[in-house]
């Protein structure tokens, strides 16, 4: 699957929701919904499921979704423990799959091709895990993992390479962005 | 005479819930353990967050002040050391008031951490100096009852804020 595809149709079924994404998946999601309510602000790689677990916490009646990658999710991979331990029902936690650290160089993933990510999160005690190596299975499938209670963690297996609009880490890491999404927040 | 060596966990309780903190995300600390996180744990107006590494911590914070919510978070020192790239990112340059309550392991120079024989802790303030992070040292109670209005200062001003629990809190 391409990523941009993957995140079209998300951005059709989810044109509101808060969305916490990181690096590349931020920049190809910034480019498709560009909204006030993407949290763009994670500071450091690995940490946007984090955010996304205190936004969830805070707001239990806004549904969360995080956008992360595979080699951000390896850089905290503890995260999913903590996620499934707190349990929220609001956060979606979306992983794509591409089997490199993209923003790093596209150099691979240790690991690669062997890790399991839907066992981890099944077993750490997400509520519901799944993946998808196909569109048609992802895009009849996604509507129910969006509504059902979580957390719920979704694996997309995307074609490494894909192309990705620049890099703008001036705008991920502004104060601008923040501002925004802490207005929209209050309307 | 007062006792300014006496520190307990009730008095730094206290002083988070007069700061209407209401989430505390923690990864265990042996110098904090008795005194501050197993009497927490059982407080009901307190809500904990366990999590894995304290890198973790400082993201669920910002998430949780950025949906409107006060937290702290409580680690060992070297938890802070571990996570330093995130402190720098998010306490320092997004400048979010990520507050940290630190214990000092050791504890073997309470009054003034910088002359611990542990190179760690005594590597702490220094280090907190360096980044340009706000501090103070928690030695005993009146130190203690003071983080209150420490926490909502950093809170209003949104500037991140390190407390050093320099001794062992008693139960």
């Amino acid at each position: 699957m391409k990523r941009d595809t993957c995140f079209r149709l998300l951005a059709d079924l989810m044109p509101h929701d808060i969305v916490v994404s990181t690096y590349s998946s931020a920049f190809e999601w910034l480019a498709i919904r560009p909204h006030p309510l993407n949290y763009v602000a994670v500071g450091a790689m690995g940490l946007a499921s984090s955010h996304a677990l205190g936004l969830a916490l805070a707001m239990p009646h806004r549904r969360i979704v995080v956008l992360d990658g595979d080699g951000s999710l390896l850089m905290n991979l503890g995260a999913l423990v903590t996620i499934a331990a707190a349990a929220p029902k609001n956060l979606i936690h979306f992983v794509s799959r591409n089997g490199s650290y993209e923003a790093n160089g596209g150099h691979p993933i240790p690991a690669q091709g062997v890790l399991d990510f839907v066992g981890l999160a099944r077993s750490a005690g997400y509520r519901h895990a799944e993946s998808f190596t196909a569109l048609p299975a992802f895009a009849a499938g996604i509507e129910s993992l969006l509504s059902a209670p979580g957390p719920t963690f979704v694996e997309l297996h995307i074609e490494a390479g894909d192309t990705s609009p620049a890099p703008d880490y001036e705008h991920i890491h502004g104060e601008r962005a923040r501002r925004e999404f802490a207005q929209a927040l209050k309307k | 005479m007062k006792d300014t060596s006496q520190l307990r966990g009730v008095s730094i309780l206290n002083a988070l819930k007069g700061a209407e903190i209401e989430y505390v995300i923690s990864v265990p600390d042996l110098t904090t353990s008795e005194g501050v996180l197993r009497p927490l744990a059982k407080d009901p107006h307190l809500k904990l967050i366990r999590v894995c590494r304290e890198e973790e911590a400082i993201g669920i914070c910002a998430g949780l002040l950025a949906g409107g919510k006060r937290a702290v978070i409580l680690i060992q020192y070297t938890g802070f050391m571990a996570s330093m790239n995130a402190i720098r990112a998010i306490a320092m340059e997004y400048r979010q008031p990520i507050c940290m309550l630190v214990g000092l392991l050791f504890a073997d120079a309470p009054e003034d951490p910088r002359q611990s024989v542990n190179y760690g802790v005594n590597r702490m303030i220094p280090l907190i100096e360096a980044l340009g992070m706000p501090y103070r040292l928690a030695r005993n109670d009146d130190e203690a009852a003071a983080i209150a209005p420490a926490l909502n200062q950093a809170f209003e001003r949104s500037e991140p804020l390190t407390i050093l629990i320099t001794r062992y809190p008693s139960a």
